[in-house]
């Protein structure tokens, strides 16, 4: 965190913001310092998008940079990707991550291949934002983490923030890159963190330091991770709403858990990783996605590759089971705290 | 660029973002609006060209005139215990709406979506179709289970994800799935239901069956790259299918013009793949029957697919998860030019001397206790934030048909990680 701070330069008052607020402060920077970018999605004009990450910014910057999109996500992305062949730095919302499918082939055979395949001679630097993630009972379709899904695609940044000012710093970063990016919003985080106890209030983002957020700009560097609690007895790897998950139970179990927010998948922070599980010698993976094949098969592998003899356990993961999200047993399928200790508990002995 | 080469002096181009009449605020007035006559269109042959009845596409089909006649080629011509029938799903389907949205508000649910103003576009459709054709529907067809006497009892358990819930709790409320009355699952992703149903419809003719496919999707969805590759398969193999488009008007907070409506209607989709297509008053029942019922005889007669714009209004919001009075005039459901369909149907009714007010209110009371009563029924059953109503293993079955030992292991740890958190 401290480093962040560091590093961001900030302009402009300190405010505090959720996560929603955090990325229309971010798109609203980004807007006002370069008219190149755009928005466009479903409902993200008048209406100011479905969780209202756009709000105010069609009557700002006009109809011509922020608009509604038919609802085919193929167009969304493909028409982001011609965009970009103009010049224009495309900023397209996928309203669910759930409903992505059907422009992954923009995505992945296109606008991930552009430069490659010219040469460099065409880009597509644009950043596709996409709600994702479980936990507001939005059944199958509503609940999904496909992070992996693009990790495993030659030429897409894959980010993921956990908190607010993160959040914005990220984006930002994100839409300034030259690169396609994904941008995943962990959407059971949009309006306050959450330690996975889904049966107590949910506490605001107000009270959490991270919501401290600068009203200008600020980058955070992609490719960076984040270690938000030091410790010396085990590294737990974690991005978005697990970060929260992670803290609650390094809290609460009197185990010295050193957490890493990886905040980007797709570049990885190798050096964060290594110089972390090099000191603790272990290392347990947390995500809320399906477990086979999921981003902690590559972090245990990267792990294991990179760190072997120093590893006094082997490597956990702790991840949602390989059913699809259901809709009331979400809890059940949820990697809460529960789970996350069972883990720590085998790590700690192993 | 063209600023950069001397002499060009073009006009500098600019972008076209559809914008709807009335945003919120907003006097009403649907003036501009052509309904077109009722009894006006004529009714082709079931047999004929599309190539023949490409006005269809953009004419309004009619029945039901404003003082309550049904006049014209269309008129179906039902006796009237048939149209008591379809009022009373449609008034059924009313309230079966409005209890669910009260059940989601009262907390008992996470989610509901009505079909307030859309009841005859599912309804009458029904009615017109035969019992064992497949319907792939969107998620506001409610109105087809209903019309075919399905259990409320079963669609308010599936709501609640309670322990009758046959769907085991796994979907979101009103993502019913059922068989028996030849409905398939409904998707939360917007057309896959499309080509679905034409491969259903080409199965079928390709074993010699009788029976045929029907989906339905919003004007919104059409945009999907799915609908338009089902148009293709569809015409190609002249698969025995009824494309149905419920324009309401509204997907969420786009207005119609965002999907194409400046342009074309809806209906006019077809043209271009050479399928029949009719666009019809979708508030009108009658309407709404005489095209199912044209475009079910011409794909039983192995004439082809046929596509139906049915025009309606989403009277109330999307879902319970958005507030229509943030992106539209409040006044568009009151001033809609087309009305109500059940009110339309009733009037018709009386005006046959079929039907009375006293009648109308009397099924009213009646339905609203009928639904109280499953509602009852139901919620013994318990509702979604009860406790769990399904043990934690049945979320690891139907993955496979048979279970792999990796979920096998996943289970076995759920089930110590319940002991371990003491539930």
């Amino acid at each position: 965190m401290s480093e962040d701070r560091a590093v961001a330069d900030a302009e402009g008052e300190i405010r505090t913001m959720n996560m929603i607020q955090a990325i229309n402060s971010a798109l609203d920077v980004c807007m006002g310092r370069d008219d190149a970018i755009v928005i466009l999605g479903e409902d993200v004009g008048y209406f100011g998008g479905v969780f209202k990450a756009t709000e105010h910014l069609q009557k700002k910057y006009g109809k011509s940079r922020i608009f509604d999109t038919p609802i085919t996500e193929c167009g969304i992305i493909g028409v982001a990707v011609g965009m970009s062949a103009y010049g224009l730095r495309p900023v397209p919302e996928i309203q669910f991550a759930d409903y992505i499918y059907p422009g992954l082939d923009q995505l992945v055979s296109e606008a991930a291949r552009i430069r490659y395949r010219s040469a460099g001679e065409f880009t597509a630097p644009i950043t596709v934002r996409t709600p994702f993630g479980g936990g507001i009972f939005g059944g199958q379709t509503h609940s999904q983490s496909p992070e992996a899904l693009f990790t495993h695609v030659s030429g897409v940044k894959t980010v993921i923030p956990s908190n607010p000012y993160d959040a914005k710093g990220l984006l930002i970063a994100a839409i300034e890159d030259n690169d396609p990016v994904i941008f995943f919003e962990p959407k059971r985080i949009y309006n306050g963190p959450f330690d996975g106890h889904y049966d107590k209030p949910v506490t605001p983002w107000a009270k959490h330091p991270q919501s401290a957020v600068p009203e200008g700009y600020y980058r955070i560097p992609l490719g960076k991770a984040s270690v938000v609690r030091e410790g010396e007895a085990v590294t737990l790897l974690c991005y978005g709403t697990m970060v929260h998950v992670a803290l609650g139970v390094a809290e609460a179990s009197g185990v010295d858990i050193e957490v890493i927010d990886l905040r980007t998948l797709v570049p990885l922070d190798i050096e964060t990783i290594k110089a972390s599980v090099e000191k603790t010698g272990r290392c347990i993976v947390l995500h809320e996605a399906t477990r086979t094949s999921g981003f902690g098969a590559e972090l245990a592998a990267t792990v294991q590759e990179r760190c072997f003899y120093h590893l006094e356990a082997p490597v956990e993961r702790v991840t949602g089971w390989d059913t699809p999200y259901p809709h009331s047993l979400e809890w059940a399928y949820f990697p809460g705290p529960v789970r996350l200790n069972e883990a720590l508990k085998r790590v700690m002995e192993g | 660029m063209a600023k950069d080469q001397p002499g060009r002096n073009l006009p500098p181009l600019s972008l076209h973002v559809p914008e709807p009449k009335f945003r919120p605020g907003d006097a009403v007035d649907y003036a501009d609006f052509d309904r077109g006559q009722a009894g006006a269109v004529t009714r082709p042959s079931i047999d004929a060209s599309p190539s023949d009845m490409r006005d269809h596409a953009y004419s309004l089909i009619r029945v039901l005139d404003d003082a309550g006649h049904a006049v014209g080629p269309w008129d179906p011509k039902l006796d009237p215990d048939r149209l008591r029938g379809i009022l009373r799903h449609m008034a059924l389907t009313r309230a079966f709406d409005d209890r669910m949205y009260r059940v989601q508000r009262q907390g008992k649910t996470s989610f509901y979506m009505k079909c307030t103003g859309e009841e005859a576009t599912s309804v009458a459709a029904a009615y017109a179709l035969a019992s064992d054709d497949m319907c792939f529907p969107s998620y506001r067809q409610q109105g087809l289970l209903i019309a075919r006497n399905w259990s409320l009892q079963d669609m308010m358990c599936q709501i609640y994800s309670n322990a009758g819930d046959r769907l085991k709790g796994r979907q979101l409320p009103i993502m019913y799935s059922v068989k028996e009355a030849s409905f398939f699952s409904i998707s939360g992703n917007l057309t896959t239901q499309f080509p679905q149903a034409v491969g259903f419809a080409m199965a079928s003719a390709s074993k010699g069956d009788t029976r045929i496919a029907a989906c339905w999707c919003g004007e919104g969805s059409t945009a999907e790259g799915d609908f338009h590759s089902a148009c293709t398969f569809a015409a190609v193999y002249r698969a025995p299918v009824i494309l149905n488009i419920i324009n309401n008007q509204w997907a969420i907070s786009s207005f119609s013009g965002i999907a194409g409506a400046e342009a074309t209607t809806f209906a006019a989709r077809g043209i271009g793949y050479g399928i029949a297509s009719l666009r019809v008053d979708g508030n009108d029942a009658l309407a709404v029957y005489a095209a199912t019922e044209w475009a079910a005889e011409r794909a039983r007669g192995n004439h082809g697919p046929t596509m139906i714009e049915f025009f309606t209004y989403r009277a109330e919001g999307h879902s319970t998860s958005d507030d229509p009075s943030k992106y539209r005039s409040a006044e568009e459901r009151g001033a809609w030019p087309l009305g109500d369909p059940i009110v339309r149907l009733k009037d018709h009714l009386i005006k046959l001397g079929e039907w009375d007010e006293e009648r109308h209110a009397a099924m009213d009371k009646e339905l609203a206790e009928f639904v109280r009563e499953e509602g009852r029924k139901a919620e013994a059953q318990g509702t979604l934030h009860d406790g769990l109503s399904q043990p934690f293993t049945t979320m690891f079955e139907d993955i496979f048909e048979e279970m792999p030992w990796h979920l096998k292991e996943q289970s076995e740890a759920m089930q110590a990680e319940r002991k371990a958190a003491g539930v």
